[in-house]
């Protein structure tokens, strides 16, 4: 019943967005204010209605109701009851619905704090944010429709993957759909612009949370999948360059160079038809993303619905939101006139900079992901672009930027003097210089990786600080009275920073081990002692388990007891390897349990990984200097600049 | 309960996945081994998706990974140990691709691009350093706005 009432809601949710989508566009048109203001309460509507819709197949989820046919393919009785609702979202149907519910969750907010926005804007913002999740509602219902029912309902389910069943890959989703649906906001605000004809600093103060947001939310959300990778999947790698991985990185790239950009438009009134452009293409980008990962067309890991069908139903999507938004872009971008003038070197082409870097890393990006594709179509060559190519083709761009960062940042608008921001980092350059040549003295190894990513990392991480110094000042006084904003700024790119460094850092002085190991033998890997004392056999809710006790200890003495874990999940048919890491902040050891050996012993793998923690420490870093930044109180003001119209503000 | 467990065993023993590389493949000579690691680290896994031969837990890699260590210990360069492979199982096997035939615009497609965004970018700051001051677009009353919110 609440299935059938679930379902009801979804296509009720559709009826108000084909309302949203045409009332207040004709509306903003004609400027019949009566028409606008059907968009506000349409788009908290369409929200409920989509959440109840959600909220109905999450219960069918959380009561196991193998009656409805999603259900019994992805889930269990005796699953947990944490992946029972992240099942509800682990395939490809609830996804989908989890996607449009944050459309509309995106279009209510914009409902709710829109407030201060023109009328006329307002209407047509929420009218394109309609017309999107007019798009997938129609997706959902026409090819993937979640509600369907069994015929003849079996007595368990079919288990949900159980790489999937894990805390970090149960949030891994929604935060990269809010991320990608984030950036629908940006693209409605663009279009919208784009129809209206106009592009201002108060258009730029209106789009710039929004991209922050769901940059915030990409940037998590891939941290998330990334750390899951790490400690899931067996060997802690932490990033592949897989087509879906991809998916989600190149928006991320948009999305940071449209948060730059929109800056400028703010703060100068130039690069506006870029930053249209961007918000355009950082939204096409997404849609891209889904594409990937629903049609099959390139392999993946992740890939989980091959479906042609489903294929040519998102590229129809994509074709008409990307090429609709870039045709009306040709059409009027010519309207958006340029104010601010700015020298050749200033504040402004430093960002400028940061576009071409962030774009081009983005477009080698895409071009490296569909290259198999296009290969095969064109020149009828079956070929493989894996890891090695883009991290030869892709890491001179970052490192391009790290360089050019800290002198960036501490650029005045308008017109700056190259020297004068180079010799106010003169300390810090030495300072990362002589970091990276003890590095370069200490390891034993001849890769220049290691020091290099040091010198960066401390550059980036130096020079972010002394941004902040600069900016209060010099007086240590006036730090806690910075804005937010250059908090964040600082913090975000400190994250940086510290990433580009615990990347490197990891992939140069990583340490691993083989071997067969037998119960009650010890072995040293650099500098740690390891000792399996037993192994035990064991079962958990879902799934069978063979445990090895491993005691770790150094010269000191014992520091931990690593339980690595080889799990089969019978339903689902399949195997997964729990790796036990003993987390500490200069390094990880990593232990993996393999194969019982012939001779009685397991085959055993041991990783020490240095830095590791640093990479995702210096993801959350981003994450909350976009937070930080999110939070500035001109925002706030500005949304409180409606109040503050009529009356005189009395600060 | 001693049934249960054998059961377990069984099921495990069934279903266990081999892991990517097994001890008894790795060669005696650690320098061998290092580079027959580094040279597997660019071969694909022909079944698997996108992952390379050293990662990868199926057989078809670790067949591939006897056969590159065989090569190595039979005295083969790199090169020509990564050539013998080709040579059987297609340019496919590359997770880093050659630069020959079209593949240049694969390679190429980087550094174009940077110097034609390059290009535009220098094109237009070089404008907005010499274009003159145009009227502001915003009304009076706009622009008084604009100005308290950034005031405050």
């Amino acid at each position: 019943m609440i299935t059938e009432l679930g379902h009801f809601s979804l296509i009720l949710a559709t009826l108000v967005a084909v309302v949203q989508m045409v009332i207040p566009m004709v509306g903003a048109q004609k400027r019949w204010t009566g028409w606008m203001a059907v968009a506000e309460p349409a788009a908290v509507l369409q929200f409920l209605l989509t959440a109840f819709a959600f909220g109905a197949l999450m219960h069918a989820f959380i009561v196991s109701d193998f009656s409805v046919k999603l259900v019994v393919e992805n889930s269990h009785s005796l699953k947990p009851m944490l992946y029972k609702i992240s099942g509800t979202w682990g395939n490809h149907e609830g996804s989908m619905l989890l996607w449009v519910l944050i459309v509309t969750l995106f279009g209510a907010c914009a409902a709710w704090f829109g407030g201060n926005l023109p009328p006329s804007l307002r209407a047509r913002v929420l009218s394109v944010q309609a017309a999107i999740a007019v798009a997938f509602f129609a997706f959902i219902l026409f090819t993937s429709n979640p509600f369907l029912r069994m015929a003849v309902p079996p007595f368990d389910g079919q288990d949900l993957n159980p790489l999937l069943q894990d805390p970090g890959l149960a949030f891994h989703p929604p935060f990269l759909y809010l991320g990608y649906v984030g950036l629908s906001m940006s693209y409605s605000f663009a279009v919208a612009a784009l129809i209206e004809g106009r592009v201002d600093a108060a258009w730029a103060r209106w789009v710039r949370p929004w991209t922050l947001a769901a940059w915030i939310f990409l940037t998590i959300g891939i941290g998330l999948g990334s750390w899951w990778a790490y400690y899931e999947l067996g060997w802690g790698g932490f990033w592949f360059w897989d087509p879906v991985e991809n998916a989600s990185f190149m928006p991320w790239l948009l999305a940071a160079a449209l948060l730059h950009s929109a800056i400028v438009v703010e703060k100068r009134e130039a690069l506006k038809s870029w930053t249209i452009l961007l918000a355009i293409l950082a939204f096409g980008f997404s849609l891209i993303g889904t594409f990937i990962v629903r049609s099959g067309l390139l392999t993946s890991v992740h890939a989980f619905a091959n479906d042609p069908e489903r294929g040519v139903f998102i590229l129809i999507l994509l074709a008409a939101f990307t090429g609709g938004g870039l045709m009306l872009f040709a059409l009027r971008a010519g309207a958006m006139e340029a104010k601010g003038l700015f020298a050749m070197v200033s504040r402004e082409s430093a960002l400028v900079a940061n576009n071409i870097l962030l774009a081009v890393g983005c477009f080698v990006v895409f071009t490296g992901t569909l290259w198999p594709m296009v290969a095969e179509m064109a020149f009828d060559r079956k070929l493989s672009v894996g890891p090695p190519f883009f991290e030869m083709a892709f890491t001179p761009f970052m490192v391009l930027i790290g360089l050019i960062l800290p002198v960036g940042a501490l650029m005045p608008w308008k017109r700056a003097r190259l020297g004068r921001a180079v010799h106010a980092l003169r300390y810090v350059f030495l300072l990362a210089l002589a970091l990276a040549v003890l590095a370069w003295a200490v390891q034993t190894g001849r890769s220049a990786l290691g020091p290099v990513g040091l010198f960066l990392g401390a550059w980036v991480v130096g020079g972010a600080l002394l941004d902040l110094w600069v900016r209060a000042g010099r007086t240590p006084g006036r730090l806690p009275r910075l804005p937010r904003a250059d908090w964040g700024r600082v913090v975000a790119h400190a994250g940086l920073g510290i990433t580009i460094f615990a990347i490197s850092g990891l992939m140069a002085w990583q340490q691993e081990d083989i071997r067969v190991a037998h119960t009650g033998e010890s072995f040293d890997v650099g500098g740690y002692t390891l000792s399996l004392e037993r192994v035990e056999q064991g079962r958990g809710p879902n799934y069978f388990t063979t445990r090895g006790i491993v005691h770790l200890s150094d010269g000191s003495g014992e520091i931990a007891v690593l339980e690595p874990e080889k799990r089969v999940y019978p339903v689902a048919g399949m195997p997964t390897t729990e790796a036990a890491i003993d987390y500490r902040l200069l390094r990880d050891v990593y232990v993996v349990i393999g194969d019982a050996q012939a001779d009685g012993g397991w085959v055993m793998r041991t990783y020490i990984k240095p830095f590791a923690n640093w990479i995702w420490g210096g993801v959350l870093m981003m994450g909350l200097g976009g937070l930080l930044s999110l939070t500035d109180r001109r925002f706030r003001v500005a949304a409180g600049a409606r109040a503050g119209a009529k009356a005189v503000p009395a600060e | 309960m001693k049934r249960v467990l054998t059961l377990i065993a069984v099921l495990v023993a069934l279903a266990a996945p081999a892991f990517a590389v097994q001890p008894d493949e790795v060669l005696a000579d650690p320098a061998l081994e290092a580079r027959a690691r580094e040279i597997s680290k660019g071969l694909r896994c022909l079944v698997c998706r996108n992952e390379s031969i050293d990662e990868s837990n199926a057989d078809l890699a670790r067949d591939l990974r006897v056969l590159l260590r065989e090569r190595l210990v039979a005295g083969d360069s790199d090169a020509a140990a990564v050539d013998y492979i080709v040579d059987r199982y297609g340019e496919y096997v590359l997770l880093k691709p050659t630069a020959g035939g079209a593949n240049w615009l694969l390679w190429a497609a980087g550094p174009l691009m940077l110097i034609l965004a390059g290009g535009i970018g220098l094109f237009y700051l070089r404008g907005r350093a010499r274009a003159s001051e145009p009227e502001a677009g915003l009304s009076a009353d706009e622009r008084e706005r604009l100005k308290r919110i950034l005031e405050d």
